[in-house]
């Protein structure tokens, strides 16, 4: 993975030393609450419920054990011995003390880590591939791209104070694993005709309250011209942006309004003057960067471990894991694993500091000592022999990060929602309590198979309920807590937005929902139907049917009293 | 002359300019003046008579094109930030300085606060009019924030990656 050299280390020490003036003056009266807002937002410091959160950036995914372990550290050290990774590929704190703020970033800076970007209305933390360079479907790695957009993006001086927030993913593989289409940016890393690398760019995807699948602006971008180009986007966006309405102000809409034409015309008459100039990439640089990115030492092994079948053979239990937490490596007798934090009774996406410790030393004896993150809210250790897999299991198994469900309905992905965030409508974390706990027959699960369950607090989408097959959505009722349910929903390339199949449902409803949602599912599908196939074939009545049907009555007779 | 202080290229001085605010409809008074970009355009004649220089002050979101070809004359541009969170004069600088080549004073007023000066300057703005509740020489500090970047920018044409290999930390401007 990447290495800072001393100026990339310099910088973030400087903005440590800023930081720790910033919040000094913010704490001496010097610097107002709204002066000091967006600096501390631009640190990834928000003032929510009970406490300050700090969200940490773990650029496109990537930790070393070195920095998992600091993360324990800070878990343990500032706040209250966990943290929560995010559908972003970041970390968050949820109990640090502002005053430890600076502190905190001293410290991950000492393992070229930093909150640089990760709130506010700039550039965030551009997100990837969790299975990049490692995945059996991939075209090209995207991570040296990505790891050259962090650097361009990192206090870019002209887009500090753009209209909204701005998110940037990049793919490079075959499937989408980095949900492109639902970013301000998705870039496509792919081959021109030549055979050369280039970036197929798509502009203007987003969810929240106006969701819209991201269009192609430009087919095949030299790679040489990724900063200029970029330039231009961001350029035309924060002067044409809309300022007016912070709902209005995402990427997104100003696409709309202009037309996909008229806005890739503005942003051509930009480029025009800004191609070839001094920001164009050079590949000495593409290449000292890459250079971070070759593959590890793998040893060469056959396809097919004996050991590693004996034991599919003998304990369904790994067996099952091996199902669904594994997957393909583009090196054979290698594999990469996914470790579920979606344990049931856990928050998703939640870590404490000695699980944290313990998958940084699996890290280092199976998987070169590297970590990744998913923005599904997992780690994957991405390097591991077949042959160690089933220690890996065992190992996962004490750690409490084996349960066999990813892609399963309990791998539920979930925002923070109303127990943290201050801007949720409801709660999420009880919701897919409830839901994990419904489900409990693993039998079963494996039988109704892929389901992607999304939970949001809020209309901000944090928890991408509009590409959940199942996707649920906290809004206020009348000051009261209810769940919009949507399904649908999918990501990838086959993107596609969820439907709202009817009016909300309470907090203790909606594991019943769930439950009524999928039998339905369970009884019309054709053998081997997806779920996706089969809501898409039986349209939306059967499932409205079975959760409405006999309540329909007793919610007038409730909408009569209010 | 005025009391009041501005940052400009690095020093705090005496600001020797006389901002006329929107409106203005009476006789120019002498004395360098900075005119509102409206005033500028309709009274152009009346401006271009007097001997004194001429400066023009915009808001972040104006449009450039109907003084597109005095603008590398100009001696000074400011332009108004309605509230530090506002981006858009950070692009329009920019534009000012490499579009335009606009070589005179840059001069960014407004709500100007101490932790937006480093990507002020570095965007184009070599004046800043610090906010008059904030303490100048305090600000000044901001400047020297970090010591290198990654991007190309006004005052910075080479991106880092164009100097890296030759660089010495510590040793940009
Ligand atoms: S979706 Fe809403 S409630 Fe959930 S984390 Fe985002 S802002 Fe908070």
């Amino acid at each position: 993975m990447y290495k800072y050299d001393s100026i990339d280390q310099q910088i973030v020490d400087e903005r440590v030393a800023q930081f720790r003036g910033q919040t000094e003056r913010f704490i001496s009266g010097e610097l107002g609450e709204d002066e000091f807002r967006p600096l501390r937002l631009q640190n990834g410091l928000y003032i929510q419920k009970h406490a300050p959160m700090l969200r940490v950036a773990i650029p496109y995914g990537q930790l070393s054990s070195t920095q998992v372990r600091m993360l324990a550290h800070i878990a343990r050290k500032y706040d209250r011995g966990y943290g929560h990774f995010t559908t972003r590929q970041n970390i968050q704190f949820n109990w640090p003390k502002l005053k430890r703020v600076p502190d905190i970033l001293a410290d991950l800076a000492t393992v070229e880590m930093h909150a640089i970007q990760t709130s506010g209305n700039c550039i965030r933390n551009t997100t990837s591939d969790q299975f990049a360079g490692v995945a059996h479907d991939e075209l090209i790695d995207p991570r040296p791209y990505a790891e050259l957009i962090r650097q361009w993006s990192t206090f870019h001086p002209e887009f500090a104070y753009l209209p909204r927030k701005f998110k940037i993913a990049v793919n490079g593989a075959i499937e989408d694993r980095a949900g492109t289409l639902f970013h301000d940016i998705g870039i496509h890393t792919v081959n021109d005709v030549a055979g050369n690398v280039a970036f197929r760019i798509l502009v203007g995807g987003g969810l929240g309250r106006t969701p819209i699948l991201g269009h192609v602006v430009r087919e095949a971008l030299p790679k040489q011209h990724l900063f200029t180009y970029l330039d231009a986007i961001l350029r035309v966006y924060n002067r044409f942006g809309r300022r007016d309405n912070m709902y209005k102000a995402r990427i997104k809409i100003l696409v709309k309004e202009l037309g996909l034409e008229k806005f890739r015309a503005e942003v051509d008459a930009e480029w025009a003057h800004l191609k070839d100039g001094p920001a164009t990439l050079t590949q000495a640089e593409i290449d000292r960067v890459a250079a971070y990115f070759v593959d590890p030492d793998y040893a060469v092994l056959p396809t097919i471990d004996a050991g590693f079948e004996r034991h599919l053979v003998d304990h369904k239990a790994f067996a099952r894991w091996v199902e669904r937490n594994v997957f393909g490596h583009k090196k054979s007798g290698y594999a990469a694993v996914t470790l579920s934090l979606k344990k049931t009774g856990v928050a998703p996406g939640d870590a404490t500091d000695a699980q944290l410790d313990a998958v940084a030393d699996l890290a280092d004896e199976f998987s070169y000592g590297e970590i990744r993150v998913s923005h599904e809210q997992n780690l994957i250790l991405a390097d591991v022999k077949k042959r160690d897999l089933f220690a890996v299991w065992q190992r996962a198994k004490t750690i409490g990060f084996a349960t066999p469900n990813i892609g399963l309905l309990t791998d539920i992905i979930a925002c923070p929602g109303g127990d943290f965030c201050s801007l949720a409508n409801a709660k999420s974390i009880p919701v897919a309590e409830a839901i994990q706990r419904r489900f409990d027959d693993l039998d079963y699960l494996f039988d109704i198979g892929d389901i992607a369950i999304n939970i949001s607090g809020c209309m901000n989408a944090c928890g991408h309920h509009h590409v959940g097959h199942i996707g649920i959505l906290g809004v206020d009722k009348h000051g009261a807590e209810f769940y919009q349910v949507t399904i649908g929903g999918s990501q990838g390339l086959q993107a596609a937005l969820g439907k709202v199949i009817g009016p909300a449902f309470a907090q203790d409803e909606m594991a019943d929902v769930v439950e009524k949602l999928i039998k339905t599912y369970v009884a019309l599908r054709h053998e081997d139907e997806h779920f996706l196939d089969t809501a898409k074939r039986v349209g939306m009545e059967p499932f409205k049917a079975s959760v409405y049907d006999k309540k329909a009555g007793r919610r007038e007779a409730e909408v009569a009293h209010v | 002359m005025s009391d009041t202080k501005i940052i400009r290229d690095g020093v705090i001085v005496a600001d020797d300019w006389v901002l006329l605010p929107t409106g203005y409809d009476a006789a120019f008074p002498s004395g360098k003046l900075i005119v509102p970009l409206n005033i500028f355009v309709s009274r152009q004649a009346e401006l271009t008579a007097r001997t004194e220089c001429t400066g023009v002050w915009m808001e972040g979101h104006d449009d450039l094109t109907p003084i597109s070809n005095l603008i590398e004359g100009l001696p000074l541009i400011a332009i108004h930030f309605p509230k530090f969170t506002d981006g858009r004069g950070y692009s329009t600088a920019v534009l000012l300085r490499t579009r335009y080549s606009f070589k005179g004073e840059l001069r960014a007023t407004g709500e100007v606060l101490r932790d937006q000066l480093f990507y002020l300057r570095r965007v184009g703005f070599n004046a800043f009019a610090v906010r008059a509740d904030k303490d100048i020489v305090d600000a000044l500090k901001a400047l020297t924030d970090f010591s290198e970047s990654y991007q190309a920018s006004t005052d910075q044409p080479a991106p880092l990656f164009r100097r890296r290999a030759t660089h010495a930390p510590g040793s940009a401007a």
